[in-house]
């Protein structure tokens, strides 16, 4: 490969950033997402307690998926108009769920008390439709929207498997955030999600390569398919850890962390394994990020936009993770 | 009905239920800044009724305040879907200059925002003072250079500038001229006040509401009197602004003026409308009720001042029948805010500011004029959206020609449920409103519980 100039690096670096945006996204609404899912199984105590735990985070959480697809319009504006035109209905469905769970959130403590069970209601059913399609669409994204009847297939079995994903690491959030018989509650639920997420996961491994030859040939190669074995053995030594942790009386104790960073771990490195997966395409087979990207000096101004807030984004974030660091008590208002 | 007008509805609706939470939060975010500044000043002067009137202000502002950015987020995650979604061209053909400003927005504001609405809401007790302040500061911060950016977009989609095409793609040539684009500060100043009367109205219309059904104690008053006063000050100014922005909009945008107007033929003296059914087939107006020569003299400030017609924009004019509805609606909604806001001070200021003196009749027009704001900016709105039709970027780019190719069908299904979804939550953010606004404020003592309140008293 020839040595890329300035400008031809740019889109690498805005597809590097809108990655980073998603995979931010996945793994910080994620857990909030699988909470929101777990809610229809707790009593009304621990119900305060699980929203109460992830209340003063929910807002930025979202926010990264905002970044991720204002990056995707603004630096891919072609792959942004094909990507959503493809998945304009499971798009359409995703934001219901992500509306209808972000005003319960706020309604439920506000509207008076005979409605709150609808809003639990809600917000457990906007959780729901929105994992599942973002699971869709991540199917539907990573096969390149491939036609046939093996496609849709594809694509509904991570619609089962990334809401099990997402219940996992709410589970696990719940383990760190909270103690005594909710903890015990969830490293239950962390337990039952463990197994449909694996079974979903390891469908998907085998499955990508199955449905896009792409992705075949760039991964049963060699010799990179020694170097490239490192990331689904760390990510099964990574999850069977985790399974190990859930028998543990220290998972109650100290180390109830754990779980909830493995999990971050598994979610990076099967994020690494996508990206070597479609690299240079943004749609698979059909539009690498040269095609797709805006012009050079439209990139740069917002690059430099980039590298501003992107550290002042992290810090205040890590700041405001510091502030409602430990276990989760009673939220109040001011 | 055809696509093109399925995907307009499904992004006026959107943007409709989405603008409704960030007129009220972004002047919100600045008076709950000014409730608390009060509440730290009065409680160093060591006026403990008169803080706690301030701090019990502040936490139920604070409830709405949280309420409203909540449904800003979620309906402002669906925008940034619709511009790819409804209209693909419009970033292919505009993308290097609406990009970054878009991009800008996410970056500064939303991020800033969100990051620190977790502590400002939350994090009373678990920071000092001091940081709260802040963090409540930033807050009011990203929701203002959250309006500057996207109205920088919006102000150049209607006056482009500072711009070149190469290859039938649009370039920055000056992204100061980009940015600072002719209707820019107009616009700017003009949704912020729009904001601000929002926000004073429903500050007013609450509080109202809190003295008719006998729950107001400490707050109400002092928040009556501030939305009172904020609405006294700033809707004069608002006229003389509006008055400005228009006649930018003649400058650069003549034929939206004349839809505004309701008026064909380019005529001196042109008479002001008071009531017209413009009719686009026919291209004439029936049932007119008109002053003689006070367009002319509003638009052009001279008796005998010249206004184009829309025949002179054959094929490049809006649809006149809504923007003269709507463009009524807003000029009528701001003289009744004139007089309620006036009226209402001067009474309230005979009556000592004990809003519980005040005529039922008066509390009951406040109450009914808690939304007026909304009304008000939404009807601005569609006359500057809709009267830049048939152009998305006003000259440049037609809107039927970056449209997406869904099938109507699919956008009807899609409007049909968002539609459904925007009425309810509407409905619902309403009724809880009014449902908190009912609740007796409990009491919480300022010398109790909270440890940040002590420091706070410290010198």
């Amino acid at each position: 490969m020839t040595p890329m100039d300035f400008d031809q690096a740019l889109p690498v670096i805005f597809m590097a950033l809108m990655g980073l945006s998603m995979l931010v996204y996945v793994v910080s609404d994620g857990y909030d997402l699988g909470v929101g899912m777990l809610m229809h199984r707790a009593s009304d105590a621990d119900k305060d307690v699980m929203l109460a735990s992830i209340g003063p985070f929910w807002d930025a959480n979202e926010t990264w998926l905002v970044l991720g697809v204002g990056i995707l319009l603004v630096a891919f504006p072609k792959a942004h108009g094909l990507v959503l035109g493809e998945l304009y209905l499971p798009v359409t469905l995703m934001l219901v769920g992500l509306i209808l769970r972000g005003v319960a959130f706020d309604f439920r403590v506000k509207a008076r008390d005979t409605h709150k069970l609808t809003w639990d209601r809600l917000f457990f059913a906007g959780s729901l439709l929105a994992s599942v399609a973002q699971g869709w669409m991540l199917g539907r994204y990573v096969s390149g929207f491939g036609v046939g009847w093996n496609y849709p297939l594809f694509a509904a079995a991570i619609a089962v498997a990334l809401p099990m994903a997402y219940v996992l690491m709410g589970a696990a959030w719940l383990i760190m955030k909270t103690e005594g018989e909710l903890q015990e509650r969830a490293v239950a639920w962390a337990r039952i999600a463990w197994a449909p997420m694996v079974g979903g996961l390891v469908l998907i491994s085998m499955a990508t390569p199955w449905v896009s030859p792409t992705v075949r040939e760039r991964w049963f190669a060699l010799p990179e398919l020694i170097a490239l074995m490192a990331i689904p053995l760390m990510t099964a030594g990574c999850l069977l850890a985790v399974r190990a942790l859930l028998h543990t009386r220290q998972v109650r104790g100290p180390l109830c962390w754990l779980p909830f960073v493995l999990l971050v771990l598994v979610f990076v490195l099967g994020f690494l394994g996508l990206a070597y997966s479609l690299y240079p395409y943004v749609v698979l087979d059909q539009l690498t990020i040269w095609d797709a990207a805006s012009s050079p000096e439209a990139l740069k101004v917002i690059l430099v936009g980039v590298c501003i807030s992107v550290p002042a984004i992290a810090g205040y974030t890590v700041f405001s993770y510091r502030v409602f660091r430990g276990k989760t008590g009673e939220l109040k208002y001011a | 009905m055809d696509a093109l007008i399925l995907a307009r509805m499904q992004f006026a609706a959107n943007i409709t239920f989405h603008i409704l939470f960030p007129t009220i939060t972004i002047a919100l975010g600045w008076v709950l800044l000014f409730f608390r500044w009060r509440w730290l000043m009065s409680q160093r002067s060591g006026d403990m009724a008169h803080a706690q009137g301030w701090l019990d202000a502040y936490r139920f502002w604070t409830k709405v305040f949280a309420l409203s950015f909540a449904l800003g987020v979620v309906s402002g995650v669906t925008m940034s879907f619709q511009f790819g979604t409804n209209w693909p061209g419009f970033m292919e053909q505009v993308g290097n200059i609406a990009g970054p400003l878009l991009a800008y927005e996410v970056l500064t504001a939303f991020f800033l925002e969100a990051g620190f609405l977790g502590v400002m809401l939350f994090g009373h007790g678990r920071v000092s003072e001091r940081v709260h302040l802040m963090a409540t500061f930033f807050v009011a911060l990203g929701t203002t250079l959250s309006a500057f950016w996207i109205l920088a977009l919006n102000s150049w989609m209607q006056t482009p500038a500072g711009h070149e095409v190469r290859g039938g793609v649009y370039h920055v040539s000056s992204w100061l001229e980009v940015i600072f684009n002719p209707s820019f500060p107009y616009r700017l100043t003009h949704m912020l006040l729009a904001s601000a009367l929002t926000c004073a109205f429903l500050l007013t219309g609450l509080s109202a509401w809190k003295v008719l059904k006998g729950v107001a104690q400490r707050s109400a008053p002092r928040v009556m009197r501030v939305g009172l006063t904020m609405a006294a000050l700033l809707v004069p100014l608002q006229i003389f602004v509006g008055d400005l922005h228009g006649l930018n909009t003649l400058k650069h945008q003549p034929a939206k003026i004349a839809a505004m107007e309701g008026v064909w033929e380019t005529q001196r003296g042109a008479p002001l409308l008071l009531f017209a059914v413009p009719d686009a087939e026919r291209r004439m107006n029936h049932f007119e009720i008109a002053v003689p020569k006070l367009a002319s003299l509003i638009l052009t400030h001279q008796l005998d001042g010249q206004v184009q017609g829309m025949n002179d924009f054959i094929n490049a004019h809006p649809p006149p029948l809504p923007v003269f509805f709507a463009f009524r609606i807003m000029i009528g909604m701001g003289l009744l805010m004139l007089a309620t806001s006036w009226l209402g001070w001067w009474l309230l200021r005979r009556k000592r500011w004990q809003p519980a003196q005040l005529p039922r009749k008066l509390l009951w027009l406040f109450a009914g004029m808690t939304f007026s704001g909304w009304v008000a900016t939404v009807a601005g709105w569609y006359v500057t959206e809709i009267g830049r039709q048939p152009f998305i970027v006003q000259g440049l780019v037609r809107t039927a020609d970056v449209v997406a190719q869904v099938p109507a069908p699919m956008v009807g299904l899609t409007l049909a449920l968002y539609m459904t979804l925007y009425l309810a939550l509407t409905v619902a953010y309403i009724a809880v409103l009014k449902y908190m606004a009912e609740k007796p404020e409990t009491p919480r003592p300022v010398d109790a519980g909270s440890p940040s309140l002590l420091q706070g008293a410290r010198p």
